[in-house]
């Protein structure tokens, strides 16, 4: 059965409570989930209260300012700190996002931040995220084509082929759709998930693809598509604006349409 | 030790080449349940002011048995079909997921052959008393 609930050695329990620094105004209590899987101790839940006034805006400025200032153990992956990478998804007061464009004003009166839902942790706020990378890899992202490039230049798409990639290439692989979707969290092995069926349609409508067929070939399985249920948590959560669900619903439509 | 590459894994047993036919069925009946049922609910509260007679007599009327053998069959067929979507979401034990899939299939199946056979057996034979 799907396990509903969490085995005892992931129970989270109190952790360290680090204290506002002396001659703060704007206090934030900020939560971070802890957890070093080789330490053999449980998942940890501690308390930084950090100083407002010496810190930029968003929830990765102040999990930047914890790890320089407060506790360089603290571990989670970054990059790009504009919204372009999607190193930075988490769940932060339990929406997935990206910390980077999470501002600390739109949040709760205390932050809670936990690593992206249902995935191994590595440390802290670093997940697994193999899996994930696999089940992209195996719909092969990348164009497919029988016909040679016309000599002289690049494949040719109008500006209405391309307006259908819109919503779609715009995707940066964070996982936080993925991650939020129940289907996911209980049968996550064989259920691509909504980053990958997103994606996977990008590859479906490209114009310039030559393996529609092969594609949604591939996608018909009752778990690999059809786990989705629609429950719309991806298109709730994205970070991005874009809308998972609607490029799954159109993959089955496709898989009816070609039965006609 | 697995020694299977991430990608090996992700691919798995690969595609079953098949899904659309049931994912189509269940939102077709979903579709014809939804007038269905309202007729099969506005009839029903309609019960406690009819007689025994009057009901037998509203169940022989072609329209009415046609409709409420409809109803019986496509809800009970779309029933199998969702529970069989819960077995696949939640059951991962192999056994038990082919207990719960032939249990629920037969289960539906002879829910589906009792109840036509009783609505046939009034319309065609009448009821007692």
């Amino acid at each position: 059965m799907a396990d509903f609930s969490l085995p005892k050695n992931s129970k989270v329990q109190p952790g360290k409570t680090w204290s506002a620094p002396v001659g703060a105004k704007r206090i934030k209590r900020i939560e971070v989930y802890r957890y070093d899987p080789e330490s053999g101790e449980n998942p940890r839940l501690d308390v930084f209260q950090i100083d407002l006034d010496r810190c930029a805006p968003m929830v990765l400025d102040a999990l930047l300012l914890i790890k320089n200032e407060i506790d360089p153990t603290l571990a989670f992956r970054r990059s790009c700190r504009e919204g372009v990478c999607g190193s930075c998804s988490m769940n932060i007061d339990g929406h997935n996002t990206l910390a980077c464009t999470k501002a600390m004003d739109d949040c709760d009166e205390v932050i809670r931040i936990y690593p992206l839902p249902h995935l191994s942790v590595v440390k802290d706020l670093v997940p697994d995220m193999t899996h994930f990378y696999a089940q992209y890899a195996a719909i092969k992202p990348w164009i497919v084509t029988q016909t040679p490039p016309p000599a002289d230049r690049e494949r040719l798409q109008s500006k209405e082929e391309r307006s259908k990639l819109d919503g779609l290439v715009e995707c940066i692989l964070c996982a936080s759709c993925s991650t939020s979707c129940p289907s996911y969290w209980w049968n996550g092995d064989r259920y691509l998930g909504p980053a990958v069926l997103l994606q996977s349609y990008r590859w479906i409508v490209d114009s310039r693809d030559e393996t529609t067929g092969e594609r949604l070939d591939e996608l018909e399985d009752p778990f690999k598509l059809y786990r989705c249920h629609t429950i719309m948590n991806c298109t709730d959560t994205c970070p991005k604006g874009l809308n998972p669900a609607k490029a799954i619903a159109e993959i089955k439509k496709l898989l009816v349409e070609r039965q006609k | 030790m697995n020694y299977q590459t991430p990608l090996a894994r992700a691919r798995g047993l690969g595609s079953a080449r098949q899904g659309s036919q049931d994912w189509w069925q269940q939102r077709v009946s979903a579709v014809a349940l939804a007038p269905l049922s309202l007729w099969m609910a506005v009839n029903l509260s309609l019960l406690p002011d009819t007689t025994y007679a009057e009901v037998i007599h509203w169940m022989s009327l072609p329209w009415n048995t046609i409709l409420l053998l409809s109803f019986i069959l496509l809800t009970l067929y779309h029933a199998m079909m969702g529970l069989q979507v819960v077995i696949e979401d939640y059951v991962h034990n192999d056994w038990m997921k082919i207990i719960g899939m032939l249990g629920i299939k037969i289960l539906t199946a002879f829910l589906a052959l009792s109840t036509a056979f009783s609505v046939l057996r009034i319309v065609f034979v009448g009821g007692h008393g």
